[in-house]
C-alpha cells in the first residue's frame, strides 16, 4: 500500500477525544517525498490533532500514520530522529537565553552529536536570523522572535521531514518573505515540507502540493494545480454599463453571465476570444473600465470544495 | 598492557564526551539555574543561619531542660547540623521538593515544551528517568545546602569539641563530622519517595501548580494520619513513618533497624509511583 516515495501515510486515521468530539475523521493523507505539502483547513478542522498524531504525541482512536513507511507508534522515537517540527506555535524556556533553549532540545534528541552542538546550533540561528539575539532571555524575544526560534529548533539537524505548522504566525512581512525562502531553499536540497497554514496565498506560493480539511474530513488532494484546472477562469469586465456588456458578452457566447454593481464576468471559455470580446464592447458603445482574466486562487477552490468561507470554524 | 589501559582511556573520555552533552546533564544546568530553584535552595541556606543566630542570641536566658538537639548547639556548633535538619525535615525540605518535583513534568507540559522535548525525539521513559534523577539530586543538594549551612554557622558561633551521643558515648569532631554526612544522606534518601510522587502527580496534569500544591500537601496529610492513633494500622506504610530514624545514627553502635525500614519504604514508593509515573506517561496523549 504505501510506496517507497511516501514521506507520510496515513489510513483511516481517526481521532475521537474523550469529550465524543471526532476532531479527525477516517483521514487518508499521501504526502509524496520531496514535496513541500500544503495542509489547509479552517480553524478547529483538525489540522493540528493530526499532525499530533502523525508526531506520536497523541495516539489514534483508529487507523494509523506511517512516516516513511514505518508505522508511528504514540510514546515511541521510531522515525521521529528524521523529522524537524513546528507544532502550535513554538515554545520555550523563559529563563534560558536563545542559544540555551536550542542547547536543550538538541540534548534531548539522542541522535545528536554534542561535539558539533555547538556549530549545529549557530547554523539554526543564522538561518533564522536570529544570530544576534541569541544571548537573550527568551521571555525578552518579540512573538516574531519567539518563532524564529521554533523554526531554528526544527533546523537542528538535517532532518528528511519538516512538519511546519502555521510557520509565519506573527512575522512582520518581510520576515514571512525570509521564512518562504528558507522553506523553498530546503525544499530544492530534498527535505519534504509538510505545511499546515491558513494562509492561502502562502500556500499558493510555496506549495506544490496541497490536502484541503474541512470538519476533521479531507476535502481534496493533490497537486496545487490539479486542485486549481477544477476551476475555470472567469472573463470579467468593470462597466458603468453592465446591462449592455452583459448582453455582448451573451451575444459571444459567454456562459453564466452574472453582473454584480460595475462588474460583470462569465466563464472564460477557450471560444470566447478576449480580444474579440473586447473590441465588440468598445463597439457596442459600453464604456470599458478595464477588462481581464481571472485566474482562480486557492481560496477560490477552497469556498468551491467546501461550500464555507475560510474563517469560518466548526 | 599499555593497549588496554588506552583502551579503557579512550572509553574513559568517550563516557565523559557523552555525559557532558547529555540530557541529564542539560537537566540539572537547567534545574539548578532556574531562578525559583536558586532562591529554594537560598530561603533553605537561611534557616539554620537564623536558627543558630537565635540560640546564640538567647543562650542564657533558657536553663538547662530544653529537649532534643536544640540546647546542645550551644555547647557544640556540630549539633547545628542535627537540630536543622530535625527542623526542616517534616516541612521547610518536603516543601522546596513538592514544588520542584510537583513541577517537573507538568511544567513542561504547561510551557508547551513538553511537546518539543518528545519530539526531538528524548523518548518519554528517557525523559521520565532523567526527571527522576534530576529531582534525587535535588534532595541530595537541597539536604547538603542545609547542613552546610547549619555546619558553617555552627563553627562560626559556637564552641566545637567531643560529641555526646544519644547513647551517652562521646566521640571526637571528627567522627562527628562523618556521622553528620551520613545523616545528610540519609536525610536526603527520606525524600526520595515524596520525590517518586511528586513525579508521579506532575505526569497527571498541565497545570504545575495543581500538581505543586498536591505535592507539598500530601506531606501534610501524611502528617495527619500520623497523629491519629486509630490509624496506627496504616502508619508504618506512610513515608514520613521513619523521618526521625536516622537519629540512630548518634547511638553507639548504631541502631539500624528503623533506617532500614525506612531506606524500604522510600524505596518501596520510588517503584510504586516510579512505575505508576511511566504507565501514564508513556500512554497519555500529550495535547499541551
Amino acid at each position: 500500500m504505501t510506496t517507497i516515495s511516501t514521506a507520510i501515510a496515513t489510513s483511516g486515521l481517526s481521532k475521537r477525544y474523550r469529550g465524543g468530539q471526532l476532531a479527525v475523521d477516517a483521514l487518508d493523507l499521501r504526502v509524496p517525498q520531496g514535496s513541500v505539502f500544503g495542509f489547509l483547513g479552517p480553524n478547529g478542522s483538525g489540522k493540528t490533532t493530526t499532525i499530533r498524531m502523525l508526531l506520536g504525541l497523541i495516539a489514534p482512536s483508529a487507523g494509523n500514520a506511517e512516516l516513511f513507511g514505518e508505522t508511528v507508534d504514540a510514546g515511541h522515537v521510531g522515525m521521529l530522529t528524521r523529522v524537524g517540527a513546528l507544532i502550535e506555535g513554538p515554545a520555550h524556556y523563559p529563563y534560558l537565553s536563545g542559544r540555551a533553549n536550542l542547547a536543550r532540545y538538541d540534548a534531548a534528541d539522542r541522535t545528536a552529536d554534542p561535539k558539533t552542538r555547538a556549530h549545529r546550533i549557530e547554523h539554526a540561528l543564522e538561518q533564522v536570523g536570529l544570530a544576534n539575539a541569541a544571548e537573550k532571555k527568551a521571555k525578552a524575544y518579540s512573538l516574531g522572535m519567539k518563532q524564529r526560534l521554533g523554526l531554528a529548533c526544527a533546523l537542528l539537524q538535517p532532518r528528511d521531514l519538516l512538519i511546519l505548522d502555521e510557520p509565519t504566525n506573527g512575522l512582520d512581512p518581510q520576515g514571512m518573505r525570509e521564512i518562504r525562502g528558507l522553506i523553498t531553499s530546503l525544499a530544492a536540497q530534498g527535505t519534504t515540507v509538510f505545511l499546515s497554514s491558513h494562509l492561502l496565498d502562502e500556500i499558493e506560493q510555496v506549495c506544490t502540493d496541497v490536502a484541503i480539511m474541512s470538519r476533521g474530513r479531507l476535502v481534496t488532494q493533490g497537486t496545487v494545480g490539479e486542485l486549481r484546472e477544477g476551476l475555470k477562469a472567469r472573463l470579467v469586465v468593470t462597466t458603468p454599463d453592465p446591462a449592455d456588456a452583459a448582453t455582448v458578452l451573451k451575444e459571444h457566447g459567454g456562459q453564466d453571465v452574472r453582473a454584480d454593481g460595475q462588474r460583470v464576468d462569465c466563464y472564460a471559455s477557450e471560444d470566447l476570444q478576449p480580444d474579440v470580446v473586447c473590441a465588440a464592447l468598445v463597439g457596442a458603445g459600453v464604456r470599458v473600465l478595464s477588462f481581464g482574466i481571472e485566474r482562480p486562487s486557492l481560496e477560490d477552490a477552497f469556498v468551491a470544495l467546501t461550500g464555507e468561507g475560510f474563517d469560518v470554524a466548526q | 598492557m599499555s593497549l588496554s589501559s588506552a583502551v579503557l582511556e579512550a572509553r574513559a573520555v568517550r563516557t565523559r564526551r557523552s555525559l557532558r552533552g547529555s540530557l541529564v546533564v542539560n537537566e540539572l544546568r537547567t534545574m539548578f539555574r532556574r531562578n525559583r530553584n536558586l532562591v529554594l535552595l537560598g530561603t533553605l541556606a537561611v534557616i539554620p543561619v537564623g536558627l543558630g543566630v537565635a540560640i546564640k542570641v538567647s543562650t542564657g536566658r533558657h536553663g538547662p531542660g530544653d529537649s532534643g538537639f536544640l540546647d546542645q548547639v550551644s555547647n557544640n556548633g556540630l549539633f547545628l547540623v542535627f537540630a536543622t535538619l530535625s527542623l526542616t525535615l517534616p516541612v521547610f525540605l518536603p516543601m522546596a521538593l513538592g514544588v520542584v518535583s510537583g513541577d517537573s513534568i507538568s511544567g513542561e507540559a504547561a510551557q508547551g515544551t513538553l511537546r518539543y522535548l518528545l519530539v526531538a525525539p528524548a523518548g518519554r521513559v528517557r525523559l521520565l528517568a532523567v526527571k527522576g534523577f534530576a529531582l534525587a539530586v535535588f534532595c541530595l543538594v537541597s539536604t547538603a545546602v542545609v547542613s552546610l549551612a547549619a555546619l558553617l554557622t555552627g563553627l562560626a558561633l559556637f564552641p566545637t569539641g567531643q560529641v555526646t551521643l544519644l547513647s551517652g558515648d562521646t566521640i571526637g569532631m571528627g567522627a562527628a563530622l562523618v556521622k553528620a554526612v551520613w545523616i545528610t544522606l540519609l536525610v536526603a534518601a527520606s525524600l526520595l519517595g515524596l520525590a517518586a510522587v511528586g513525579l508521579f502527580v506532575s505526569t497527571l496534569t498541565d497545570t504545575p501548580i495543581a500538581a505543586m500544591a498536591v505535592a507539598t500537601g500530601v506531606t501534610i496529610v501524611c502528617g495527619i494520619l500520623q497523629a491519629i492513633p486509630q490509624l496506627s494500622a496504616i502508619q508504618p506504610w506512610l513515608y514520613t513513618y521513619q523521618w526521625s530514624s536516622y537519629a540512630d545514627l548518634l547511638r553507639n553502635p548504631v541502631y539500624l533497624s528503623n533506617i532500614e525500614h525506612n531506606l524500604l519504604i522510600q524505596l518501596g514508593y520510588m517503584v510504586v509511583f516510579g512505575s505508576a509515573a511511566w504507565a501514564r506517561l508513556t500512554t497519555r496523549d500529550v495535547t499541551s
